[in-house]
């Protein structure tokens, strides 16, 4: 308990002390298509439906779900890679969603996303000496340096600079993701989206690659949003984390807190589900029966009750409000 | 890139249609040196003559050396092939990579264009815009180039749609770079291979299309020595002298077979479909 009370001063600091980088509200991407050739109804797919959080400077915000809850839609709104049918994007003071398609490319340089599949990510027919020089080119950055930057990167990423001259395929997945980690950070970004980033990779390459992303965070003072499905790597890396599902967040509270004492049934569900390392713990499940409901059709108040063991009737009718239950800590349930 | 030589290699056929191809562009580009005889040259004393030691591909009615005539006509069917289809290139992929990569209402009138364009036969579209613009070398070339416009379109376009959702391409947005670079930087490197593969194939079709519109009367100019023009004469002495027509057309038939055949073998060597992929 005592422990936990010390992560709690902790954890208040962390946020007494820190700015917001972004400010996110209300953000929705529907997904619209017409079905039908002429009178059709309209299909309407709530990829993500009124997501409302800050990201504070310095920090990892890991965000979880299951695969189609909308993670990687959410990472991609935030660095507008797709536009949002609605809400706010504030990022640093500027409001993202009112830039203009020059202003916006300028600003591209402030935050970098790192994807999830490094064998796609990385244009084929480049050197990587050219891909990684790319962000610099394309900003005009380091015009006389650009060599001596590009090497310096590489090096952070422990790539070795002899491999200069050589194409992508010429590399396994991890090197290839630590190449696509040196070109999101050549342009000097403030704010990095990492797309499930360790997905795609063997589990010991894993770690390597979180070390990485810690030691750069340390080094460059960078903000991520660290998107994944894997509870264990979000913990592992995250400062504070954010449940997902169906499109709206459901939890977000600091990465100790959430494992400690998770507030939302959905949440307890997820983290219950996770293998321990030890043959003699018998865990208790909480099991989940039934499947995710479709983003098409979403269940009338909240998304969840279709599955939840503690649903009761107010859950059929009336959406949760996400708001802070208890310091710091965001759900939206209405057990709270 | 190695692996594409050991695999061109290997095909046997489409290598010896690439060596018959350097053959003639060496005719082509050494004309004045390789040929026995000025192809210009009448000589009423060997008219219609038949192949010897003099005349190795025989004479025409004016006493014009054939063979000469088909070493100096290579050049005609190269300059032909390789301006026709440099504007059916250049034209094509750019608005094929154009429609493909912005889609929507720029995409649907490109792509109507293209249809129209190839909803006509190509060599009629060919005689329309010759007669239209009127006989000339360079005109024959715009109307060659004209016609397959659409062919490159459509191979650029369909290329575009398969890459444009790529990750490297979406990452390129990213960073931030700018729609034209990422258009000639990140798209057509990536859609070469069956760029050339389709501009091999053109040059057979263009010579193709040089000969035949020749033959017609509405290609080059009539005292150029080219292959169409030779058949053409040619044809009206078949009974007497088969060397006029003949000699012509195999060079012609050659020439384009080679570019078909290495065409195929390109295609062989580069479709990622036969490749098994190391990485």
């Amino acid at each position: 308990m005592n422990d936990l009370k010390q992560k709690d001063e902790i954890q208040k600091g962390f946020y007494q002390h820190k700015e917001k980088l972004l400010k996110i509200k209300n953000l929705k991407k529907h997904f619209i298509s017409q079905k039908g050739l002429f009178f059709g109804k309209e299909v309407r797919v709530k990829a993500v439906d009124g997501l409302n959080f800050d990201i504070y400077k310095g920090e990892t915000l890991g965000i979880v779900g299951e695969s189609g809850c909308g993670k990687s839609t959410t990472g991609r709104l935030l660095l507008r890679l797709i536009e949002a049918t609605e809400g706010e994007i504030d990022f640093d003071g500027i409001d993202l969603m009112s830039l203009g398609e020059r202003k916006l490319k300028k600003m591209r340089r402030r935050f970098q996303m790192v994807f999830q599949d490094p064998f796609a990510s990385l244009n084929p027919r480049m050197k990587i000496k050219h891909i990684v020089a790319e962000p610099m080119k394309t900003h005009g950055l380091y015009k006389d340096k650009r060599k001596k930057k590009v090497e310096e990167l590489l090096e952070a990423v422990g790539i070795s600079r002899s491999y200069l001259n050589r194409y992508p395929h010429e590399f396994s997945g991890g090197q290839r993701q630590r190449i696509g980690i040196a070109r999101a950070l050549a342009a000097d970004p403030q704010f990095i989206v990492a797309d499930e980033p360790v997905a795609a990779l063997d589990v010991s390459i894993q770690a390597q690659i979180l070390n990485l992303m810690n030691d750069l965070q340390a080094e460059f003072g960078l903000t991520y949003l660290f998107i994944a499905h894997d509870l264990s790597v979000v913990q592992y890396i995250s400062d504070r984390i954010g449940v997902m599902y169906l499109g709206k967040m459901v939890e977000l509270a600091a990465s100790d807190l959430i494992y400690d004492k998770p507030l939302h049934p959905y949440t307890q569900a997820l983290l219950s589900a996770i293998p321990l390392p030890d043959p003699e713990v018998k865990t208790e499940r909480e099991r989940l029966t039934g499947e995710v409901p479709s983003p098409i059709n979403p269940p009338a108040g909240c998304s969840f009750h279709t599955r939840c063991p503690h649903a009761f009737e107010r859950c059929q009718t009336e959406t949760p409000e996400f708001r802070e239950v208890e310091e710091n800590h965001f759900a939206a349930c209405h057990l709270y | 890139m190695k692996e594409f030589w050991f695999r061109f290699y290997k095909n046997k056929l489409a290598f010896a249609g690439l060596i018959i191809l350097l053959l003639f562009l060496i005719m082509a580009l050494f004309a004045p040196l390789l040929a026995p005889y000025d192809p210009y040259q009448m000589n009423p004393g060997a008219m219609l003559n038949a192949p010897s030691s003099d005349h190795l591909f025989g004479t025409d009615q004016f006493g014009r050396d054939i063979l000469s005539r088909i070493i100096y006509g290579s050049r005609i069917s190269f300059k032909v092939g390789i301006i026709s289809v440099g504007i059916s290139l250049f034209i094509g992929v750019s608005m094929g990579i154009i429609a493909g990569y912005y889609g929507g209402i720029l995409d649907n009138i490109i792509s109507r264009i293209m249809d129209v364009m190839f909803s006509f036969p190509q060599i009629f579209l060919a005689l329309v815009i010759m007669a239209v613009l009127g006989t000339s070398s360079t005109n024959l070339m715009i109307a060659i180039g004209l016609v397959y416009i659409p062919i490159f379109g459509r191979i650029a376009r369909g290329s575009v749609l398969s890459i444009k959702d790529s990750l490297y391409i979406e990452a390129a947005n990213s960073i931030g770079v700018n729609n034209l670079v990422i258009m000639l930087r990140h798209i057509l490197p990536n859609i070469m291979a069956p760029i050339i593969v389709q501009t091999t194939l053109s040059f057979g079709f263009a010579i193709r299309a040089e000969a035949a519109l020749s033959f017609l009367g509405l290609g080059v100019e009539a005292d150029v020595p080219s292959w169409g023009i030779m058949l053409n004469q040619g044809k009206d002495w078949m009974e007497m002298a088969w060397w006029n027509a003949v000699f012509p057309g195999l060079s012609a038939t050659l020439a384009i077979l080679s570019f078909n055949i290495l065409g195929d073998g390109l295609r062989d060597a580069l479709d990622p479909r036969l490749r098994n992929d190391i990485d």
